[in-house]
């Protein structure tokens, strides 16, 4: 439904050679996808999503919506943001202040090119609103809404052309905390419901996670990461994802065994890891082992077993509800980890971390 | 509300009862300058005679006011005027604004502060400079374009009420141009750029959405420049009077300079000015509220959208060059020009000759002039002195003490926005002179009538950077061990400082320029730079005028240095 090809956009400052925010990007959004674009601020989200929408023109390479070529850096084509089969949403929401709920969301019907006729635009918006629970609240002032009511409205603002595709631009980043929760859940529901194409910008890993069907991980103008959230999370292929993406803990040092199916061994300050080594990496190879705090577990006597097992004692163990958030002094390193809320230690105790092995990450140190 | 805000100013050191004193007095003062005056002025123009021993009430003032044959001329003319100077500063101000702020028009960053420098020309030289540019006999413009096109009369007429027009719209434009820059970047560009998304075309873009929003701030920025042309008087007096096209303002000051003065007709017609003014107030300060309506998003910056104008942009460039040249440059280069000369003669190579200093020597040792200096520099600096310590005051009294019936105090401090300057030196004429005060005649009655007209600007100064210390940084300097002195010293005094600066510096430039209220009550010793330009320039002395004028703007851009200079060291950059 979108496809992008070697699409790079650079921003032109004095002189200088420019910045390039999206440096030669590539990607598919399948029909009826959640596809979220992830990154830091300033790592070339917005810039994307606004080539595609037509708010930006890019520099170089191809954008195809819906099977119609709307840019292409080689032939010239720039399809200007209205005449593209997008609805969008924004940040601020964008929400007209001096027109109603109702004109806001019939706003799309009364301009473009085909006419809509007046009984059509009331059902139409009628619908809209409905889909969204705001209905009743046609004749309402825009402004006179709450937040959350606001992003409602913006949303069925951004559906009612029944657009092909629907870009999103950090729409839940201005709600608080408790309504983002639900919004998010909303969200991800009206969107399985109609099954429209789905971008989606955010620097949230949680929204990102949470709804989405494939996720794009981006940084300094580049994918660095593609998959399903699963896949994102559990494997990430380079330090800057596992970083980013939920807290981490990461061990240096370097691979002295590589067995086949990508497991190996390395050896850190404080012990060697059995753990999982990224496809390209060779004995000898400086690497991170990455692990997430909620992957290692505790034992407070010696096991049995004794592979991935290495000692240390309890720096600081803090309860944090709904789980404890517990720091293990190994030798030279700090591990941080969440265990059960039951779980009572003091600092200073001394315990043995076990590493499960699948759950290791070897990632190149650079 | 009130009992439960009292205690807080206990707890800053100041006991209950000269709390309560503080906000009397205060109010007293702002009575006293503010509401005597138009009080005077009022019974005044209901008065039989000037200044008799007792009251006699007529309604012959009036009569002799608005049933006159002139009435319906100058009603008329005062319109058109007004109208017309709104209508073309609002266009001037708007696409310079748009093309600056919102168009890829080459070069636009340098014409932002180029756009600003004709404030600091008073609007008397304003006028006089336009007359050296456009008058019909000598006026170098209609020269030119004469012997460039072989024309065989002047083009322009600057003696016209168009040319009235002309002169105090560009005069005008950096106040249209600078709000209309607030309102442009205050825009959030989504909501264009939702527009568009929407499937509305540029043109439908803009005027679905972009010109709506603009709707409120032009209604507000539009209703300010008609009332401020209204209460003008430099293009009235300078162009106006020698045309005989007669305004409210210049209505005014005639009665006044009948012989002998016709104080009743005069404060008549002061009444009706400052009626139509106030109704002009009202209107804006509602359209601004309507604006704030609009205002959805925070205070987030925004970057804004460009049009991109294609080959146009070069139009537009060649629009601000020619602006530039023309309205910024030439008015500046004339008097310049002129005031090396011996007597206006037209540019060429013989007048090249004729140039010297000798008019400057001349101001060297003419002593009105030295006098009048003197005059505007004291006043200037104890005008902003003394309208900011009092607007500083009532401002701390309005938003943080928060007491019973100081919205009363705010208000008051509001009122003078609707005095014209005119009227306002008509009003202390008939209260001066009818009291036995003897200050009528110097520069005392020009300082009170100057602080009370800028009460207003000192207020949004003052009130501005009051509001922005939050009474959290006050209670952690106490929270922290500072006594109320040394909060007040460390952390208060700092932070008001850059603000109160400012306004200082603002109320010192106006002053410094100020014209219409002046116009009635300086004379004689108590003369004042703007008024030595234009009785000197009544007088023919043009070219000395120029040099005058040439001191004049190096003093102002002297304040303007030192004002750089001083808030550049004392700190807080917003």
């Amino acid at each position: 439904m979108i496809e992008i090809n070697s699409l790079t956009k650079v921003y032109q400052e004095g002189d200088s050679a420019g910045v390039r925010a999206v440096n030669d990007i590539s990607f598919t959004v399948d029909e009826g996808r959640f596809y979220t674009l992830l990154g830091p601020s300033g790592c070339g989200k917005t810039t994307t999503l606004r080539c595609i929408a037509g708010l930006e023109k890019a520099n170089g390479g191809e954008i195809v919506v819906a099977g119609n070529k709307v840019f292409s850096a080689k032939d010239g084509t720039f399809v200007p943001a209205y005449r593209r089969p997008i609805g969008m949403v924004f940040q601020s929401y964008a929400i007209w202040p001096h027109m109603t709920v109702f004109e806001n969301v019939a706003f799309p019907l009364r301009v473009g090119k085909q006419r809509v006729s007046n009984s059509d635009v009331k059902s139409k918006v009628k619908n809209a609103l409905g889909q969204v629970e705001l209905d009743g609240y046609e004749d309402r002032m825009a402004t006179q809404l709450s937040g959350g009511q606001q992003q409602r409205l913006a949303l069925a603002r951004a559906l009612v052309r029944e657009p092909k595709v629907l870009l999103l631009d950090e729409p839940l980043s201005n709600l608080d905390a408790k309504l983002r929760e639900r919004m998010r859940f909303e969200l991800r529901e009206l969107q399985r419901r109609l099954r429209i194409t789905t971008l989606y910008v955010t620097h949230d890993q949680i929204e990102a996670l949470s709804m989405s069907n494939v996720i794009a991980v981006m940084n300094s103008g580049v994918i660095v990461q593609e998959g399903p959230p699963r896949e994102v999370y559990l494997q990430p292929k380079t330090k800057f994802v596992a970083n980013f993406i939920g807290s981490t803990n990461q061990l240096s040092g370097q691979v002295v065994k590589i067995e086949g199916d990508g497991i190996g061994s390395v050896r850190t300050e404080d012990g060697e890891i059995s753990c999982n080594v990224l496809e390209g990496l060779s004995v000898g190879s400086k690497v991170v082992v990455v692990i997430r705090p909620e992957s290692i577990y505790l034992n407070q006597q010696k096991p049995a077993a004794a592979a991935n097992i290495l000692e240390g004692k309890i720096g600081a163990a803090m309860f944090l509800g709904e789980y404890v958030d517990c720091t293990v002094e190994l030798g030279k390193n700090m591990l941080q980890t969440h265990q059960r809320y039951t779980t009572q230690v003091r600092r200073g105790d001394p315990v043995w971390v076990e590493l499960p092995a699948g759950e290791c990450m070897a990632l190149p140190a650079e | 509300m009130a009992t439960a805000t009292i205690p807080r100013t206990g707890r800053m050191g100041v006991t209950l009862d000269p709390a309560l004193l503080i906000p009397v007095v205060g109010a007293g003062v702002l009575i006293y300058l503010a509401v005597l005056p138009l009080l005077m002025l009022f019974i005044g123009s209901f008065q039989a005679e000037v200044a008799p021993r007792e009251f006699v009430y007529t309604l012959k003032n009036y009569q002799a006011a608005y049933a006159s044959q002139y009435t319906y001329s100058t009603f008329v003319n005062s319109l058109i005027f007004a109208t017309g100077s709104a209508g073309l500063t609002f266009f001037l101000g708007t696409l310079l604004a748009w093309l600056t702020e919102r168009t890829n028009v080459p070069l636009r960053g340098i014409f932002v502060p180029i756009a600003v420098v004709p404030l600091i020309l008073p609007g008397v030289l304003e006028s006089i400079a336009w007359i050296f540019l456009l008058s019909p006999k000598f006026g170098y413009l209609n020269v030119a374009l004469m012997t460039l096109f072989g024309l065989d009369s002047p083009p322009f007429n600057v003696f016209s009420l168009p040319g009235m027009i002309w002169v105090h719209s560009v005069g005008q434009v950096p106040l249209a141009f600078l709000l209309m820059v607030a309102a442009f970047k205050s825009m959030d560009p989504s909501l264009e750029e939702s527009a568009m998304m929407s499937g509305a075309a540029t043109w439908q873009t803009f005027r679905r959405i972009t010109l709506r929003l603009l709707m409120p701030t032009a209604a507000s920025v539009l209703l300010i420049l008609f009332v401020r042309t209204l209460e003008s008087f430099e293009t009235p007096a300078l162009i106006g009077i020698p045309a005989r096209i007669y305004v409210y303002t210049s209505e005014i000051y005639l009665a006044f300079n009948e012989y002998p003065p016709d104080y009743g007709r005069g404060g008549a017609l002061a009444v009706g000015l400052l009626l139509l003014s106030a109704v002009g107030v009202w209107m804006y300060t509602r359209a601004t509220k309507e604006g704030k309506k609009f205002q959805t998003v925070t205070g987030k910056a925004f970057r804004p959208r460009q049009f991109d104008l294609g080959p146009w942009r070069w139009a537009g460039f060649a629009f601000l060059m020619t602006y530039f040249v023309f309205v910024v440059l030439l008015p500046f280069l004339v008097l310049f020009w002129a005031s090396f000369l011996p007597f206006f003669a037209t540019p060429g190579w013989d007048a090249l000759d004729k140039l010297s200093l000798d008019n400057y020597r001349y101001l060297y040792g003419f002593r009105p002039f030295w006098d009048a200096l003197q005059n505007s520099i004291v006043l200037a600096t104890l005008t902003a002195t003394v309208a900011m310590v009092l607007t500083s005051l009532v401002a701390w009294i309005v938003y943080k003490s928060r007491l019973p019936g100081s919205w009363i105090l705010d208000f008051l401090a509001f009122v003078p926005i609707t005095i014209p300057g005119i009227v306002m030196g008509m009003a202390l004429i008939l209260l001066y002179v009818a009291f036995p005060i003897p200050i009528y005649g110097t520069i005392w009655v020009l300082m009170i009538a100057y602080v009370t007209r800028y009460i207003p600007y000192g207020m949004r100064a003052a009130s501005g950077s009051i509001l922005q210390i939050h009474s959290e940084l006050e209670e952690a300097a106490s929270a922290s061990g500072a006594s109320w002195w040394e909060t007040f010293k460390r952390v208060t005094l700092p932070l008001l400082r850059p603000g109160l600066v400012a306004g200082w510096i603002y109320i010192c430039i106006v002053s410094f320029r100020e014209f219409s209220t002046s116009v009635l009550l300086a004379t004689g010793e108590s003369r004042v730079l703007s008024i030595l330009l234009f009785t000197m320039f009544e007088q023919g002395q043009v070219t000395v005028v120029a040099a005058i004028g040439m001191c004049m703007i190096a003093t102002l851009l002297t304040i303007v240095a030192v004002f750089y200079k001083l808030t550049g060291k004392i700190g807080i950059q917003t």
